[in-house]
């Protein structure tokens, strides 16, 4: 398989770019932020991707879904990313729908996130880093479990429909299929840098019958691995359209701001920093792009994952930083859109772990 | 069609499995183990030679070449499966060559049917060892400036000038040459001559470098006739065939920030401290993404989709990729890597290997140079 988008895939691009560009574009959020918006996405929104098709990208033809792959959900995230889009795509159509998959919850959800209507949270951090630690108990209770702890950064948390709670069980980890109205679960919603919207989750004896458990009880394991990877891959794709977006801005503003009688990009100060940064991004790309089809071939991806985790961490942030840098006073201005890259960035980066975390799985892997 | 495909795979894995020494497939300790091939030879095993003639016969040094000039005549697709495999079992280079990796494109591309019949196949079998007569004193980022003569004497030129910076030039057998022909234009003027460096008037003097070595030379023309069959391209249009060339050899440079990061991980296990750890993880990371951009390059370029000046990019990367790895093996040697002449060192290696990578973002058109290009041609950055 060559490392490049085939045709059929570059349609699907340029469709996503078109239809996102149009319907979500950075004047999106930012009149979602003005309004002081409480939900943290447009619904109407989420309905359309659906209308498109695209909230089926990773769900199984037999499912009614499109059956695409990783690739194809990148591209879309790509367009998400690119826009500052706020959508639950990442975490629902992506996340959710790879724990979902060939377990009985698929026929349950599948078809509300089908539809447009049903929207997942996925409660896995307990700390202000992802560390891949969960101390959230869930003992056997009744006829189920009850979970007790915390999760927080849980994007979606506070509307979600579903949320995806990974706890420790007697001999091992299970994977919960929580509903926001389960009794004894609270959810405090946090406005973000990046105006989005994370809540606490906190759980006190929170009561679920046994058919809330994804898979098979102490075997969660393997799809808390199967949503990591998609998630971290995904947000990897859309970190690549954030980048790209500051990048796409920035070139543009080097172009038409004058100094001393001349545009600024013809300093070579400038010109160097730019086309140092193009290359960072391009190096990402590949990266994310070698990811995407090691998941979708179903090879061994634990390594292209986290380098494509990191990388794409490591080369937006370097993105936005240039970005303001670059774009001077003006950078600084809520008024003008590159902020708003920095920031979704930061979130981004964090969000399933950042390039250190990352980096030293890549370590520990290789002995060191 | 997949079918064939793994049939190639599983036939060639077990031909390299049955044909590849077991000496081969250990990492390369020092410079002296790459095989280059040439008239006068000079392996550190004998298994180089084995190996090397191997390949060749099978034109599998030159795997996507066509059969008729010495190549394998395999696909894009079966090329790729050949180096996966050839990865897989750590296979070492059979033959490093700048006939390969530079001139061979350029005599497919520009060559007569002469020129291709004559040369290609004794690249490819590595019997001619070629160097490349660029740079000159006044002329290095301002390539185009360039001074070497050459007279039109009839059915042949007469070359004379000085280059420098030519690597191996004293061990190569034939030149590639830049020439002037034509003083009245800049790139215009220049010429593509193919020449024999044992040629009447060709001397040639190593450059001492920083590293104790002397891959570099000084080379001298007085008065060398080079007949003018031996003119690739057209005349006054060698400038074309360059940046050709230079596309190639940016390729081929920048390929060095790529693979084997191993005596990085395999210092690393051994034990460093945590921030010296953290920064070889990074590192790897890079490394690492840098590997899938050149599989995407490589794909890209077979496909004829990728930029013009993505080699740029490619070469600016590599190369400084390459220079922090060194510089992180040379922190995590310690007092070891320093040993300049024991035997324990492999007389330096480490050391030798880390300041001769300095070189890498100066020669093949310098980092600052790449990054012009890129920021001109790849982002339309006005002048």
């Amino acid at each position: 398989m060559p490392l490049y988008l085939n045709d059929e895939q570059q349609m699907l691009r340029d469709t996503a770019r078109d239809f996102v560009a149009e319907h979500a574009p950075p004047a999106h959020l930012r009149q979602l932020r003005d309004a002081n918006d409480t939900n943290g996405f447009s619904r109407d929104l989420w309905k359309q991707f659906a209308e498109m098709g695209l909230t089926g990208i990773l769900i199984p033809e037999a499912d009614n879904g499109l059956g695409l792959g990783h690739v194809e959900a990148g591209i879309v995230l790509e367009e998400i990313g690119r826009n500052l889009s706020p959508s639950p795509f990442l975490t629902t159509a992506v996340a959710a729908v790879e724990a979902l998959k060939s377990t009985p919850h698929a026929p349950r959800w599948f078809p509300g996130i089908l539809a447009g209507e049903t929207v997942a949270a996925l409660a896995i951090d307990e700390s202000p880093k992802h560390n891949g630690r969960i101390a959230m108990q869930a003992e056997r209770a009744g006829n189920g479990f009850r979970l007790t702890g915390a999760k927080r950064f849980v994007a979606h948390g506070h509307v979600a429909d579903l949320i995806l709670v990974a706890a420790k069980t007697d001999r091992g980890t299970t994977l919960f299929a929580v509903p926001n109205d389960a009794k004894g679960l609270t959810a405090t919603p946090e406005r973000l840098a990046d105006s989005s919207l994370a809540s606490h989750l906190a759980f006190e004896a929170v009561e679920v019958d046994a058919d809330a458990v994804i898979g098979e009880v102490d075997q969660g394991g393997t799809l808390l691995a199967r949503l990591l990877a998609a998630g971290r891959t995904g947000a990897s794709a859309e970190l690549l359209g954030v980048g790209g977006g500051a990048m796409d801005l920035t070139n543009a503003y080097l172009k038409e701001r004058k100094q001393f009688g001349v545009p600024i990009g013809s300093f070579q100060a400038l010109q160097h920093r730019a086309a140092h940064l193009y290359s960072e991004m391009e190096v990402a790309r590949a990266a994310v792009l070698k990811a995407q089809q090691r998941l979708d071939s179903g090879q061994d991806a634990s390594e292209a994952v986290a380098v494509a985790k990191a990388m794409s961490g490591l080369a937006t942030t370097l993105a936005v930083q240039e970005g303001i840098q670059m774009h001077g006073g003006i950078g600084m201005t809520d008024e003008y859109d590159i902020g708003f890259y920095m920031k979704r960035a930061r979130a981004l980066a964090e969000l399933f772990g950042d390039a250190n975390f990352h980096a030293d799985s890549l370590a520990q892997a290789a002995g060191y | 069609m997949n079918q064939d495909l793994d049939q190639f795979r599983q036939e060639t894995r077990a031909w390299l499995e049955a044909n590849c020494p077991p000496s081969m497939r250990l990492p390369l300790r020092s410079e002296k183990d790459a095989t280059w091939g040439g008239r006068n030879p000079i392996y550190a095993h004998p298994d180089q030679k084995l190996w090397m003639e191997r390949m060749g016969a099978r034109g599998w040094t030159v795997p996507d070449w066509p059969k008729e000039y010495g190549g394998g005549g395999l696909s894009a697709a079966e090329t790729k499966i050949l180096r996966e495999e050839m990865a897989a079992i750590r296979a070492r280079n059979p033959l490093n060559s700048f006939g390969i990796s530079m001139l061979g494109p350029a005599l497919l591309k520009y060559g007569t049917e002469e020129q291709k019949l004559e040369h290609l196949p004794k690249i490819a079998r590595g019997e001619i060892r070629w160097c490349q007569g660029y740079s000159e004193p006044n002329a290095g980022s301002d390539l185009a400036g360039l001074q070497t003569s050459a007279e039109d004497a009839g059915d042949h030129f007469i070359v004379n000038g000085q280059k420098v910076w030519t690597s191996y030039a004293d061990q190569a057998d034939w030149i590639f040459c830049l020439v002037r022909t034509d003083k009245t234009s800049k790139q215009g003027g220049i010429s593509f001559l193919l020449f024999d460096m044992a040629s009447e008037g060709v001397s040639t003097k190593p450059i001492l470098l920083i590293s104790g070595n002397s891959p570099f030379c000084e080379t001298f023309f007085d008065d060398v006739k080079v007949p003018k069959s031996n003119l690739l391209g057209e005349l006054n249009k060698g400038w074309d065939v360059a940046k050709y060339l230079l596309g190639h050899e940016r390729e081929m440079i920048s390929n060095m920030g790529a693979g084997g990061i191993d005596p990085l991980v395999e210092a690393a296990r051994k034990g460093v401290d945590p921030i010296l750890r953290g920064q070889i993880a990074l590192f790897q990371v890079r490394a690492r993404a840098f590997a899938a951009m050149s599989e995407r390059f490589i794909d890209e370029l077979k496909a004829g989709r990728a930029h013009p000046a993505q080699p740029s990019m490619m070469k600016y990367y590599g190369t400084e990729l390459n220079k922090i790895r060194h510089e992180l093996l040379m922190a995590a040697g310690g007092s070891d890597a320093l040993e300049w002449e024991s035997e324990a060192s492999i007389h330096g290696a480490a050391a030798r290997a880390w300041l001769r990578t300095k070189a890498n973002s100066i020669e093949g058109g310098t980092s600052e140079i790449q990054l012009n290009i890129i920021a001109k041609r790849i982002l339309d950055l006005p002048s």
